[in-house]
């Protein structure tokens, strides 16, 4: 959560630098997730969140629980068993009709009645619109350390939960604590962990919360909701192949080249924050820390130097083909397979050989 | 109509360097400037004042340098600048920035009256949390409104507002009551170019700049450090992958590197080649 950490060790002046938590702390016990559903649907986030929360939980001996909030009975219900199949322990349900859609006076009065009353040591929550949104207000509410779109969580030697973030714009990593409160809160983008598998018919406890809101309590209404649809929103996220260009391009006419090279393959397109903030494309097909996490089977990254940012959103692909002309570049560091070239030249050349390839074995076929 | 918009001046990221031998943050001579997610607000606000008139004023709080983006707000148009600045709130986090922004928010709200609408951009760009938007809303009990594309509607004499809101899948349009705290979506505008008669005057216009104890903080220990529940134990830079690179040899012509290129990833991912065998041949 830190806004800009220091680079040195944090001072001792630091609130949380003492080592023995607070008497009334020490209750809180487990390892919970914020689960995200809208519209009857699961955000995948949410799953990977328990796969890791699963290892966390038992690591440190505890239980690890869902928090599944909605409007109604079905719907939660069909979440609460997802959970359990994903290794949640139990399941705490919040179903109400004012829950029916998110919106973030009821969600953040249900999941801070929920922490103070069952007292979790950890809460994860996804770094999506919806997780960042509650999970600033429900820690601020709490008065408890957030850490944004974690790309590690682990559990250090003394039992608490260090959670690395790339910061400094993402130049370097920094791990970061919550000591003296609880509980420890932390938010994962979708798709930095992997999607853990899922056990069919794993059942577990449900421990239903009352919300205790009216729908006149809340002074938010939702007067409409207008779904993306699906052929205008970018499936980057969970596409098996991804193909995207830098600055190395050099214009946005090139860029052409890169949605040449996707189509041949079926594959999504994207590309660096710098060719956002020139408006080459859109922001929905920026890879990065603050863009898209991706974790394809292939991922061509075309004139992008590979800064620390980018790295880690595209760190989990299978393979990672690098094309840049500096043989120095960055993202040499972390490709598979590299190619010192002029993008500008082989993305073409590529597209040409894909083609050639799969017509010829196509006609063999 | 007085509308706050709360920004923070931050490094340059594309100018940042990192220490090759003790991977500390070369700070020296890194340009700093305004938040760039923080233009969106203020465009939003000079926009809302234009059409409906009142008072823009921003806030950031940061050391004394921080001054500068101040000026350079009012060079665009907004109409009274707030410098919070202490030594106390030296390595703050989120929880401790909201504190001490929110309890200035009070601060302007007595002494230049209540805002209606308070902005944030949607996150910065060297912490990148969007933490303390909606930490503020919270400290100081307004609506909050994340991710906003578009106002739709506003009607300060009903003490009303309709917006356009980014949410996971589809664009939501909420209604709800002012006073609000509004986190602004990127390249829903663009900021202006100040006019010369604003840039004048920001020349000469005075910067409030309040301290801790200016801004009515009392209590010193919700501030900095001492108020910070997250810790940062250390920084470091990502480690070496232990496989290295594997450089596909560059051929003669470009045609003969791809070629080289495709087998090398067939070669790698063999499952690939019949997936996508299937994907073209569906086509």
């Amino acid at each position: 959560m830190t806004e800009a950490p220091k680079p040195t060790p944090a001072a001792n002046s630091r609130a949380g630098t003492k080592k023995e938590l607070p008497e009334h702390f020490k209750a809180y016990k487990h390892v919970w997730v914020a689960v995200e559903c809208e519209y009857g649907v699961v955000h995948p986030v949410s799953f990977e969140l328990l796969g890791e929360g699963r290892k966390l939980a038992d690591k440190r001996g505890a239980e690890l629980a869902g928090v599944v909030m909605g409007g109604d009975e079905a719907a939660v219900s069909a979440a609460a068993a997802a959970c359990f199949e994903y290794g949640a322990d139990l399941v705490y349900t919040v179903t109400d009709p004012v829950l029916t859609h998110y919106r973030n006076e009821a969600y953040t009065k249900g999941l801070t009645d929920l922490v103070n009353t069952y007292q979790p040591e950890i809460l994860l929550l996804g770094a999506t619109t919806l997780g960042r949104d509650l999970a600033g207000s429900v820690a601020t509410t709490l008065r408890t350390g957030l850490t944004a779109d974690c790309t590690e969580l682990a559990i250090d030697d003394e039992g608490s939960l260090a959670a690395t973030r790339p910061t400094f714009g993402g130049s370097l990593l920094c791990t970061i604590m919550t000591l003296n409160y609880r509980p420890q809160m932390a938010t994962v983008r979708p798709r930095v962990l992997s999607m853990p598998m899922r056990e069919v018919g794993r059942t577990g406890r449900i421990v239903p919360h009352a919300l205790g809101l009216a729908e006149d309590d809340v002074v938010t209404k939702i007067l409409k909701f207008v779904a993306d649809r699906d052929s205008d929103k970018p499936q980057l996220a969970y596409a098996d192949i991804v193909v995207a260009g830098g600055l190395g391009l050099r214009s946005a006419e090139n860029f052409q080249l890169v949605k040449a090279l996707a189509e041949v393959l079926g594959a999504e397109y994207g590309g660096s924050r710098p060719l956002v903030q020139k408006g080459w494309i859109t922001a929905d097909r920026q890879i990065g820390q603050t863009g898209k996490t991706i974790r394809p089977k292939l991922y061509i990254a075309a004139g992008i130097s590979g800064a620390i940012q980018h790295r880690v959103g595209v760190e989990g692909s299978d393979l990672i083909v690098a094309i840049n002309t500096d043989p120095k570049a960055q993202i040499f560091e972390f490709a598979h397979l590299g190619i010192v070239a002029d993008a500008i030249e082989l993305l073409p050349a590529l597209t040409e050989a894909f083609s050639k390839h799969l017509s010829v074995n196509r006609l063999a076929g | 109509m007085h509308i706050v918009v709360c920004m923070k001046q931050v490094p340059d990221s594309a100018q940042i360097r990192v220490h090759p031998v003790t991977n500390t943050i070369m700070r020296q001579g890194v340009p700093t400037i305004i938040n760039p997610y923080d233009l969106f607000a203020l465009e939003e606000a000079l926009r809302l004042r234009d059409q409906i008139g009142g008072e823009v004023t921003v806030l950031t709080m940061g050391p004394p340098m921080a001054e500068d983006s101040l000026r350079k707000a009012l060079t665009f148009g907004a109409d009274r600048a707030v410098l919070l600045t202490d030594r106390s709130f030296a390595g703050s986090d989120t929880l401790a920035t909201s504190y001490a922004l929110s309890v200035a928010l009070a601060k302007i709200s007595q002494e230049f009256g209540a805002p209606e609408i308070i902005f944030t951009g949607k996150q910065t760009i060297d912490g990148d949390t969007a933490q303390v938007g909606p930490g503020i809303a919270k400290r100081l009990g307004l609506n909050q409104l994340t991710y906003v594309a578009k106002i739709a509607e506003l009607d300060p004499a009903a003490g009303s507002i309709t917006v356009e809101r980014r949410a996971e899948g589809g664009i939501q349009l909420l209604s709800t009551r002012l006073p609000v705290l509004i986190t602004m979506l990127e390249g829903v505008n663009e900021i202006r170019r100040g006019s010369l008669a604003s840039a004048y005057r920001a020349a000469g216009e005075a910067i409030v700049t309040w301290s801790a104890a200016d801004a009515g903080i009392t209590d010193l220990s919700k501030c900095g450090l001492r108020g910070s529940p997250t810790i940062v134990k250390k920084v470091f830079a990502p480690s070496q992958r232990a496989e290295k690179v594997q450089m596909v040899p560059v051929e003669q012509s470009p045609a003969a590197t791809a070629q080289a290129a495709m087998n090398a990833i067939f070669a790698r991912q063999p499952a690939l080649e019949g997936e996508l065998m299937r994907y073209s041949a569906g086509c």
